[in-house]
């Protein structure tokens, strides 16, 4: 039992009073604490007549949403890739094609992996959601998921895209992680994936300068800077910031267990690293323009900032928006570590239980979202990069090639190796998958999109905090934002004491006033 | 069909029941347990404890009170002259102060932030002056109403008498007229004090990465600790109760009463 959260003995209790709490709260989730208690009694569980209803819970603009341009075609020697419909529309319209079945889906979406769990703890319901890897270990290690079927992972079936087409790489990574026991493939489908890095302006900041995490302390840029306002991302670039030496020794570097070093180094949650992050972050807090909540990438194409702590993803769609005003920006990893991630779908036990029909109907919207060309939509609409490959399909390595070779007269060119995503060998060199694009481009979107082997070799999966680590580092996280009372310049205190006095003497006043007009009558 | 007094009243009671008594209960029930639901005032004394959540309430409370400073500054003289004035159309007028508020909020934010940086340069060089210029820009209307209200329903008939007594208009506004309108002072003091301790939005679209309380309660749902939450926002309620209690053992409630809009 987790003790992270109160148990009412009494389930209609605890989701009615979670819900008024919400509400009445006007917080972090107004609406969707509402929509609980209506959606929490719904009746498609058991899925009466012939409609199978998927209500699925996404990202925010994570999804391609249809009504493109005739000139916003896609033109591959497989084909012409276009959307014309919203994804969701066109699933519904295959599913009944491929297995007669009518599906409805629900399509609802969530702004943060902990927004998300909050929803989840108020009692919505979904069948099938996509966090981020953090979050489905979170949630697995927490038995609130239903494992994948073995049918999902059937490669004879040719309408299961995401086992025919996933990224070796990406597989790899799935098999290979664990969650209580088991890889994270058993519950959840990779469906996005990226590495965070540094958006920023070559006219105004070197690539030397962003190259490392300590650039969001550097006070030749004051005020110039911004970085998410996310404890995670925080945290994984003071660690990076902090073990700045150790992480660039040759000693470490050529280590031969150097990834599992890696990842050691930046999962430590030692309450001396916790410590030793918060002064770090304190100094960025006083450094950079903000910590900004969803500003970064105007701010960045507005030339507000002149470097955004970014998602590579995000990153992508702000060198695009840009680009669009002419405007040159870059993307870099810093050196020390990123962060990698993955947004998988996965299927909740409250929502499908032993349904098999819904089942069915969520794992065939999985390989659906997983064919190559509704991947490539995705990709192309949210910037963000796809975890399939293709397999025997060809349609992805075409796109890429569609969209970063090096025109025929450009002067700077270089080869671009991504065998290690299409083979899964991080050695290999293979012809088919040497790209060769503008050298800039290493910089840019395709740097951003599909980081080169030398990036990923030193990306670093960050674990999920347990309730003990996620206090520490929250206390850790209100301890940089807030304002420290002790802190406080003599006048504050002053002001302070005259406030509290003044009211002090008032209400006594007041009080007094009252009970005398009380006797008097 | 007929109905009586006491079934015409039972939606409002359950409305009050489901929307008022039922989150306080669960607000008091999170705020006094700890995760495994036993009785706590670790939450409590957490709070007063800790340097940094106290630090929130002192800066929320500075914020709050140089906008509500700057509010009235900006308002009262502004209700004075427009209900004393004698042009004709005074409520055209006070709609077109009030008008920003029929604007998309975050949209009137967005256009601020932009303005202020071009009068600044750089947002982040003064983080509480933008903070407190938003939130004026925000709350400004709560304020402007309720004075005016106070103001023009003040029967002339008192500054006559003032008049009449020998008072020259100076000490006619300070004995009559301010003491006479301040039941609409209280009331925009309490529809802006309040909200501008809370209002997180407006400090994070304007750069200013300091929490308030708002922004210190939500970082606790965030990290999924219910409890410490809503003991925050039960002691903003308890500052609230507060300072109901202290405004409303005045003489004639009644008359502020009639000043909210």
């Amino acid at each position: 039992m987790r003790k992270d959260k109160p148990r009412f003995n009494n389930h209609f209790f605890r989701r009615l009073g979670a819900t008024v709490v919400a509400a009445g709260l006007l917080l972090t989730m107004p609406g969707s604490a509402m929509l609980a208690c209506a959606k929490g009694n719904d009746s498609t569980k058991e899925s009466g007549g012939d409609t199978v209803t998927l209500r699925v819970c996404n990202w925010e603009e994570y999804i391609d949403t249809g009504d493109w341009g005739d000139d916003e075609a896609i033109e591959l020697p497989s084909g012409t890739i276009m959307g014309k419909n919203a994804m969701v529309d066109d699933f519904e319209t295959w599913y009944k094609e491929t297995y007669g079945v009518n599906v409805k889906v629900e399509y609802s979406t969530f702004g943060t992996n902990e927004d998300l769990y909050n929803m989840l703890t108020l009692g919505d319901t979904y069948d099938l959601i996509c966090p981020s890897e953090y979050m489905f270990m979170k949630l697995a290690s927490e038995n609130e998921l239903v494992p994948l079927s073995k049918e999902f992972f059937d490669r004879s079936n040719p309408n299961n895209y995401y086992v025919n087409g996933l990224s070796p790489y990406i597989s790899n990574i799935f098999d290979s992680h664990k969650i209580s026991g088991k890889p994270w493939s058993t519950y959840a489908a990779g469906f996005m994936w990226g590495v965070t890095g540094i958006v920023y302006n070559p006219d105004k900041i070197s690539k030397e300068e962003v190259s490392t995490w300590n650039v969001l302390k550097n006070p030749k840029y004051k005020n110039q800077l911004t970085i998410k306002d996310s404890v995670r991302e925080c945290y994984f670039a003071a660690v990076a910031g902090l073990n700045h030496d150790k992480l660039l020794s040759n000693e470490f570097r050529n280590d031969s267990n150097y990834k599992e070093k890696l990842e050691e180094v930046m999962n430590d949650t030692s309450p001396e690293m916790i410590q030793k992050s918060q002064d770090w972050l304190q100094d960025v807090k006083n450094n950079v323009y903000s910590f900004e909540v969803d500003a970064g990438k105007a701010d960045m194409v507005t030339g507000k900032a002149v470097a955004n702590y970014q998602w590579s993803g995000d990153a992508v769609y702000t060198i695009d928006q840009a680009e669009e005003d002419d405007y040159k920006l870059n993307f870099c990893v810093p050196e020390e570590a990123s962060n990698i991630y993955f947004d998988g779908w996965c299927m909740l036990k409250n929502g499908i239980g032993q349904n098999k029909e819904k089942q069915k109907a969520a794992e065939a919207f999985i390989n659906f979202l997983s064919r190559p060309d509704n991947a490539i939509r995705n990709m192309y609409y949210i910037g963000y990069t796809s975890c399939m490959s293709g397999g025997e399909d060809p349609r992805i390595l075409e796109y890429l090639k569609y969209k970063y070779s090096a025109a025929k007269d450009a002067k700077d060119t270089t080869d671009y190796n991504l065998t290690y995503f299409f083979t899964g060998d991080d050695q290999g060199k293979e012809d088919d998958y040497i790209l060769h694009v503008e050298t800039e481009q290493l910089d840019r979107q395709l740097g951003a999109q599909y980081p080169s082997p030398e990036v990923i070799h030193r990306t670093s999966i960050m674990e999920y905090f347990t309730p003990k680590q996620n206090e520490d580092i929250n206390r850790m996280w209100v301890n940089v934002r807030c304002f420290n009372i002790l802190k406080m310049p003599l006048w504050g205190w002053f002001f302070l004491f005259a406030g509290v006095i003044g009211l002090l003497i008032f209400s006594f006043r007041r009080i007094r006033k009252t009970r005398k007009k009380k006797s008097i009558s | 069909m007929h109905f009586s007094r006491k079934s015409l009243g039972i939606p409002y009671a359950v409305f009050l029941l489901l929307f008022v008594i039922a989150p306080l209960l669960v607000l008091f029930y999170y705020a006094f347990t700890d995760g495994s639901g036993q009785f706590t005032l670790t939450n409590l004394t957490g709070f007063f404890m800790n340097p940094n959540t106290m630090g929130t309430m002192v800066y929320s409370f500075a914020l709050a009170t140089v906008t509500t400073v700057v509010c009235v500054a900006l308002a009262y003289p502004l209700s004075y002259i427009l209900a004393t004035s004698r042009i004709k159309s005074k409520t055209l007028v006070i709609m077109i102060f009030v008008m920003p508020m029929w604007i998309n909020f975050s949209l009137r934010i967005t256009a601020m932030k932009e303005i202020l940086s071009a009068i600044e340069g750089n947002l982040a060089m003064h983080p509480f002056l933008n903070a407190v210029i938003g939130m004026t820009y925000d709350f400004l209307p709560f304020m402007i109403l309720p004075i005016y209200t106070a103001i023009a329903k003040l029967d002339p008939a008192y500054l006559e008498a003032a008049e009449d007594l020998g008072a020259n208009p100076r000490s006619a506004f300070f004995k009559v007229t301010l003491p006479l309108s301040m039941p609409g002072v209280i009331s925009g003091v309490m529809m802006v004090f309040l909200p501008a301790m809370t209002n997180y939005v407006v400090l994070d679209m304007l750069y200013n990465s300091t929490y308030i309380m708002g922004s210190l309660i939500g970082s606790y749902f965030a990290a999924y600790n219910w409890h410490g939450g809503s003991m925050i926002a039960l002691i903003l309620l308890g500052i609230i109760c507060l300072f109901t209690y202290l405004s409303d053992t005045r003489e004639d409630a009644s008359a502020r009463g009639g000043a909210v809009l």
